[in-house]
């Protein structure tokens, strides 16, 4: 049994598996994210990463080992908390996962509604995000509507308008040209100096060489040293 | 909670179809239960006046002479169950069959002497007026020297009454099925709500939304319907009672017994009712839906 007393770390895994059915998805995952980190997982396709970070955020529970996250330990949470981990985390989806039936002001509302913030802040709020993202004009259009880079950045906004502990970013520049991939880059990097925790998954190699942060390599569900 | 507001009735909205199934469903229910309700205080009005019109009446052997009336009177008045004793001389109930034979009064002219005669009429207390006591306090009267015969009018009222319970009894059954009918398709409808906006439910969970965000508006949703569904269906009953209403006062103008509509207290015991099964539909379907999801 750990405990989450390590002042430094945000994120903390023990010897975690996951396996779906027969398939081991990860194996035997350990390592400590430090507050204020900007960290990248990276890997070939089907290595496990989109898994990692579902993991992180209980979207599933681990197999096996413990996670801890801001001291709080996933394998003895309640069905009532679980919330209030998810609202210390900004997600940014692979597929995106905006709302069809929403409007891109609506979709990043969202995340204060649920926290019961009042009108006006989110009001506000949203439309400062969005105005950050450069998506101030298209706040009224429906997602369907939009480009891929232009749904990557209102993704963007909805995950950093809560102001999270941490973003978990899964493939943020996947089917992007380099200059739209830049502009997400700068947020996140934005966010990060502001003392955010980033959490990138990727494996677009330019994105890497760009950066000189810690990478975690996955292979086969495995990490590499 | 404007907010919830505002998100159930654009849910509702959405799935136009779906609830408009909802709501009528709930006013068919509404409206089958009222009208049993409508029926049974009105029936029990009616059967209460006939109870308090029972009499019996003692006719009197014809060789009794004045002087023995005030004792037959008390004797009578003395039983048990009885209320009132009203003496009816045979002259009396010659003017009453006449003024009832109104028009055909012609047949009775030709008589020489009247045949009728003299009679107590014995009316009941409302307590006693079951068919057994009334036909027990008969036999006693008839039992005395003096009385020649002694009738009463509703033999029929006592397997009525039978008959009445019985359908009270299946109404209450009826109003049991519908409930839960209601209730069902409120469950069904609302799930298929649900499931229509999977995908929307799981993003909102993992952007941070409680529970109780989630469901909230569901459950408004169904009281809304729960509402409006009441609303429509007291008012659909309430035109039928009018047309009837209309109807029944031209064919008994005599004012007997006059119907009347539900009281305001069950109207809003309906209301609630009402409004019960759309949260009760509401807090099923999303029972089942957690259970599934447990993420
Ligand atoms: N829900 C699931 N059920 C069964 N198998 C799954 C599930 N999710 C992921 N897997 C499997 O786990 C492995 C890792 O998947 P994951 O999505 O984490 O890969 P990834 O590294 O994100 O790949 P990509 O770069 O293509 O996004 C894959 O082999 C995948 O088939
Ligand atoms: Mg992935």
């Amino acid at each position: 049994m750990i405990d989450g007393n390590d002042k430094n770390s945000i994120i903390r895994m023990f010897h975690v598996h996951k396996q779906y059915g027969a398939k081991k998805a990860l194996i035997d995952i350990n390592f400590d994210v430090s507050k204020n980190e900007f960290l990248f997982i990276t890997g070939p396709s089907g290595a496990g990463k989109s898994t990692l970070l579902k993991l992180l955020y209980f979207g599933e529970p681990v197999s096996e080992g413990q996670i801890l996250i801001d001291g709080m330990n996933l394998s003895r949470i309640s069905r009532n908390r679980t919330p209030f981990l998810r609202r210390k985390f900004g997600i940014i989806f692979q597929d995106y996962k905006l709302i069809p039936t929403k409007t891109v002001f609506d979709n990043v509302a969202l995340v204060l509604e649920a926290m019961g913030k009042k009108r006006q802040l989110i009001q506000k709020k949203v439309n400062s995000v969005l105005r950050m993202v450069g998506m101030e004009e298209r706040s009224k259009s429906f997602p369907q509507s939009l480009s891929g880079g232009e749904q990557q950045r209102v993704a963007v906004a909805r995950a950093v308008v809560g102001v999270p502990r941490i973003i978990l970013a899964d493939e943020p520049t996947g089917s992007l040209d380099s200059e739209s991939a830049n502009v997400i880059v700068d947020l996140l990097k934005g966010f990060h100096t502001r003392g955010g925790t980033v959490i990138v998954a990727t494996h677009d190699k330019e994105l890497l060489r760009k950066t000189g942060s810690r990478i975690i390599h996955l292979k086969e569900g495995r990490q590499i040293k | 909670m404007i907010l919830f507001y505002k998100k159930a009735i654009q849910d509702i909205r959405d799935n136009g179809f779906l609830n408009a199934v909802t709501i009528i469903t709930i006013s068919l229910s509404v409206l089958i239960v009222s009208a049993l309700a409508l029926f049974f205080v009105n029936a029990n009005d009616i059967m209460s006046s006939w109870k308090k019109g029972i009499s019996i009446m003692a006719y009197l052997k014809t060789d009794i002479g004045e002087t023995a009336l005030p004792e037959i009177k008390n004797k009578i008045q003395g039983m048990y169950g009885v209320a009132e004793v009203e003496f009816i001389s045979k002259e009396e109930a010659m003017k009453r069959l006449k003024e009832q034979m109104k028009g055909h009064s012609s047949l009775l002219a030709d008589l020489q002497e009247n045949p009728l005669p003299d009679a107590f009429e014995v009316r009941l207390l409302t307590s006693s007026a079951d068919s057994k006591k009334v036909e027990n306090l008969a036999v006693q009267i008839e039992a005395m020297p003096s009385v020649e015969k002694a009738e009463y009018g509703r033999r029929w009222l006592g397997r009525f009454t039978n008959v009445f319970d019985l359908f009270k009894f299946t109404g209450y059954a009826m109003v049991g099925i519908f409930f839960m009918a209601a209730v069902f398709i409120v469950a069904n409808t609302i799930r298929l709500v649900i499931y229509s906006r999977q995908d929307e439910i799981e993003i909102m969970r993992l952007v941070g939304a409680t529970d109780r965000f989630i469901k909230t508006p569901f459950y408004i949703e169904g009281l809304i319907q729960g509402a409006i569904g009441g609303i429509i269906g007291l008012a659909a009953l309430f035109v039928a009672f009018m047309l009837i209403a209309l109807n029944v006062e031209q064919v008994s103008s005599s004012g007997i017994f006059q119907i009347r509509f539900l009281s305001p207290g069950v109207l809003c015991g309906i209301m609630l009712c009402s409004i019960f099964v759309g949260w009760l539909g509401c807090y099923i379907s999303l029972k089942q839906f957690l259970k599934y999801k447990t993420g």
